[in-house]
């Protein structure tokens, strides 16, 4: 399913990556935050949304980095150039991603900077969309947010255009070795 | 047909932004959907949509009370209201006890239906469309033209010049540009607003949830930024159950702009925390706005079943000429047509429900299943059956209600044609009827008509007999298609008879809302055509064999004249039309064509009742294959050719470029010949080739067999 999921995402211009263990993931992240330019200075810093995968000492371990800040408000979300949070699940057949964003840290990093980074435990691909509406309810989740590649637009003269009003790239970033709350 | 409006048809028409635009569009729309649904049972998918939408609309009542009690258990204000008027009331009192200056919205059809900008803005507020599409409307000072894309009639020069004046800075058009600026200007309203205001994809009675659709990213901005959030929601966007809106996720997108899925999708059910740590005050309101009257209704409670998608409007070979304006403020095409009848008043459609060909392309690709086509004949007969028709009309309605008046006017007009008749066509007319022959020559109403030729063929006396319904083009002017008919079912074994009592198939009547008429040609044909001991009714005119076959029957239903219906679905059952009873024929051997034969090049095209009503469209390619012809397929092979019956003569500017059009993608196969199973077809294509001094020669499919039979 992951190839699946793959190829759909990719064909609406998200960027999708995969790495085995939490270690890889990480490296990932800091190095791609720093080859686009991560400083602490608004317009350059990332915002990271509290969730599992900064659990344990994990988020101590990045205290160190530069621009790299974790106390989500809505005006440091208005200047951060890269928002990162982690995702619940995953869509194959559409190239979709899901979660639980009543907490509304989870949806300003997700819509307002320029470069959403979405953490997916890899084992949260689904297959489908019913199967994922027996997984999650809005009887326990107020605000159920699906993100199906970045922002988009056509409507002048019905050109494709990336990066309205959410963000323009979208990088997705599975980890075999993150659980997940499925 | 007002004059204003026929002033609006004339600038859209000649409008080449707006045809060019909406052409390009349709014509990438049609494969781009084609392929988002690959490897989905469409028909299953809509079966169900169908069914969960209706389901819902029977139980509107239920629904919206048991979606507030769900939505209010939860911490949202609900309110419902059938009047407009007080869902305007409700928002501007929210908005005046919270001291609310500006508001940013997202997409809503609702708001545009309620008119609730200008209201708000009279009342001192600011509010900024957030939708880039419906931004630059805004900005223009115009309505949207499109449910899905309010913008797509403007060009990116014009959508330049207007950001240019907004920020008083000299773009170009460069649109990722143009987009950039948008998402600049607009960001700070975002983070100010005190208000957002959304509509409803979808409602969910069950969980008391909302459901929003969009790519650009600004419904999920909308719900979360501002402290207050007014959801209005129409309650045709109810759904029973949290699992029904799988297969409306799956259709919608699909169906909207060929997308597997919008980017972004929220589900909404109940406050969440704002930015600054308190709850939001969300507000949900219910409108009702007629819908649930059009419940009641047993015809048009099907409309119901919208969601919404708007591919109706981008399959319409008329909408794709003329754009959303001509239709009105708020919604347009097709399924506009009829929501304006409704949420305006009918009055409001007379005119534009006129712009409906009746080709039927929207009915085959509507995932709410709704026969949009019929529901645009309901309401010209309602408005038919309030108003009259209008007095030159119900002069030849009288008329064709008396075959013998009317064959006698169609004799004498064969006489009276003659002066501008050249060969086989009418090329130029007198006056004001000039209109009818511009652009195509029209048949000349022929000699002698087929109901008198058929007196002198000689057939061979077989046990089996057809009943031949002809109509009125191949009686009267297009007899050799006829004969051709007779030609082919002798060899097969087949005797045709032809009661001569048979008469107009009421069509044209039916079409114009002319009910009465209709039911009275329907019932002159039934007692002709039943008064034979025939085994089939066979027709080569596929309107003529779908008014045999299922109109006739609808048209008593609408009427309520129940005592003929059996009648008529005797009659039903024996129709058929030309190219499915021959394919029948030659499968069971009864019927050869010529073997090994090397014919050339051919091209079909397929005519809206019979691809679509009849369901018929690869038995003709079958037949003419196995004679000889080698098939090169059109572009647009079943997009009609703008004849419609009268549509041609009433709207000429209109049934003009879809024609020309047609006609382009016939010469770009380079076929010398194309075919068709419509003497109606046959004479709007043909005519058009004659005017354009074309060579390529059009003929039924009857008469390309008939010269093919093994001898």
């Amino acid at each position: 399913m992951y190839e699946q999921f793959k190829a759909r995402a990719e064909g609406v211009s998200a960027e999708v990556h995969r790495f085995d263990t939490r270690a890889a993931t990480l490296e990932f992240i800091i190095t791609f935050l720093k080859g686009e330019g991560l400083h602490d200075v608004p317009q350059s810093h990332a915002l990271w949304a509290d969730c599992p995968f900064l659990g344990g000492s994990v988020r101590q371990s990045l205290s160190e980095v530069a621009g790299l800040k974790f106390d989500v408000s809505q005006k440091l979300a208005a200047q951060a150039k890269f928002g990162i949070s982690q995702m619940q699940w995953a869509l194959a057949d559409t190239g979709t991603l899901v979660q639980d964003s009543s907490a509304i840290d989870q949806r300003l990093v997700s819509s307002l900077p320029a470069i959403h980074i979405a953490l997916v435990p890899t084992s949260g691909i689904l297959a489908d969309m019913p199967t994922l509406l027996t997984r999650i309810h809005p009887g326990a989740s107020a605000y159920i947010a699906m993100i199906t590649g970045p922002s988009r637009t056509a409507d002048i003269e019905r050109v494709l255009t990336i990066g309205v009003h959410g963000p323009e790239r979208l990088i997705i970033v599975f980890c075999d070795e993150l659980g997940g709350g499925n | 047909m007002s004059n204003e409006f026929k002033e609006s048809i004339h600038r859209a028409v000649n409008n080449a932004n707006l045809t060019g635009a909406l052409g390009k569009f349709s014509e990438a729309y049609k494969v781009n959907r084609a392929k988002a649904y690959e490897g989905i049972d469409f028909e299953e998918l809509r079966g169900r949509i169908a069914e969960l939408k209706s389901y819902a609309a029977s139980h509107l009542d239920q629904l919206s009370e048991q979606f507030a009690r769900n939505a209010e258990a939860r911490g949202a204000k609900v309110f419902r209201t059938s009047d407009p008027a007080r869902v305007r009331e409700y928002i501007l009192k929210v908005a005046r006890d919270n001291g609310v200056r500006s508001i940013v919205k997202s997409k809503s059809m609702a708001t545009e239906e309620i008119h609730l900008n200008p209201y708000l803005e009279k009342a001192g507020i600011s509010v900024g469309e957030t939708d880039l599409g419906e931004w630059i409307i805004q900005l223009a000072g115009q309505t949207p033209s499109h449910m899905v894309m309010p913008a797509i009639h403007m060009t990116k020069e014009e959508v330049s010049d207007l950001f240019s004046k907004e920020i008083d800075e000299r773009l170009t058009s460069d649109i990722p540009r143009l987009v950039k600026v948008a998402r600049e200007r607009l960001r700070p309203m975002f983070l100010q607003a005190d208000m957002g205001i959304s509509g409803g994809n979808i409602a969910v009675a069950e969980t008391g949830s909302i459901v929003l659709m969009t790519n650009e990213g600004n419904a999920r901005l909308v719900t979360s930024l501002p402290k207050i959030h007014v959801a209005l929601v129409g309650i045709e966007k109810l759904v029973a159950s949290y699992a029904d809106i799988a297969p409306i996720l799956k259709a919608l997108p699909r169906s909207a702009t060929a997308q597997l899925l919008t980017s972004y999708v929220s589900i909404i059910t109940g406050p969440t925390p704002n930015p600054d740590g308190s709850l939001k005050d969300l507000h949900i309101i219910l409108m009702d706005n007629r819908r649930s009257e059009m419940a009641a209704d047993p015809k048009f409670k099907q409309a119901l079943q919208c969601i919404r998608c708007a591919s109706c409007l981008n399959v319409c070979p008329i909408f794709r000429l003329v754009g959303g304006h001509v239709f009105g403020k708020v919604y347009t095409g097709g399924i506009g047509t009829i929501l304006t009848a409704w949420f305006d008043e009918l009055k409001k459609s007379e005119d534009i429900q006129g712009l409906c060909i009746q080709c039927g392309a929207c009915k085959y690709v509507c995932p709410g299943k709704i026969d949009i086509p019929e529901l645009i004949m309901e309401i010209r007969r309602r408005l038919v059956k309030d108003q009259g028709l209008p007095l030159m009309q119900k002069a030849i309605y009288s008329v064709v209600n008396n075959r013998h008046l009317f064959h006698g006017m169609l004799r004498a007009a064969s006489l009276a044609g003659k002066p501008f008749t050249s060969g086989r066509f009418v090329r130029h007319l007198p006056l004001f009827l000039a209109d009818l022959t511009d652009g195509r020559s029209l048949p000349a109403i022929a000699g002698e008509p087929f109901r008198d030729r058929f007196k002198n063929i000689k057939q061979p006396k077989f046990k089996e007999k057809a009943a031949f319904y002809a109509g009125c083009l191949i009686d009267f002017a297009y007899p050799e298609m006829g004969e051709s008919l007779v030609k082919v079912l002798n060899k097969a074994g087949i005797e045709v008879v032809f009661p001569q009592d048979q008469t107009c198939c009421g069509a044209p009547a039916r079409y114009s809302g002319a009910y009465e008429v209709a039911a009275g040609n329907a019932i002159d044909n039934i007692k002709a055509l039943l008064d034979e001991d025939v085994q089939y009714v066979v027709s080569a005119c596929p309107t003529c064999t779908v008014a045999l076959d299922h109109e006739f029957i609808s048209t008593f239903e609408s009427l309520g004249q129940s005592e003929w219906i059996p009648k008529a679905r005797e009659l039903a059952a024996k129709t058929v039309d030309f190219s499915t009873l021959v394919k029948s024929l030659v499968d069971q051997r009864r019927l050869s064509l010529k073997d090994g034969q090397k014919l050339g090049k051919i091209t079909y095209h397929d005519s809206c009742h019979l691809k679509r009503t009849l369901k018929v469209s690869e038995q003709p390619r079958e037949l003419l294959n196995r004679a000889g012809y080698e098939l090169t397929e059109m572009f647009e092979c079943d997009m009609c050719c703008g004849m419609g019956g009268s549509y041609s003569i009433k709207l000429p500017e209109i049934s003009g470029p879809i024609l020309k059009r047609k006609l382009h993608n016939i010469r770009e196969t380079g076929a010398p010949l194309v075919a068709m199973d419509c003497p109606g077809c046959v004479m709007q294509i043909r005519g058009g080739l004659d005017q354009d001094g074309s060579a390529i020669r059009v003929q039924h499919t009857v008469e390309l067999l008939a010269e093919r039979l093994e001898d």
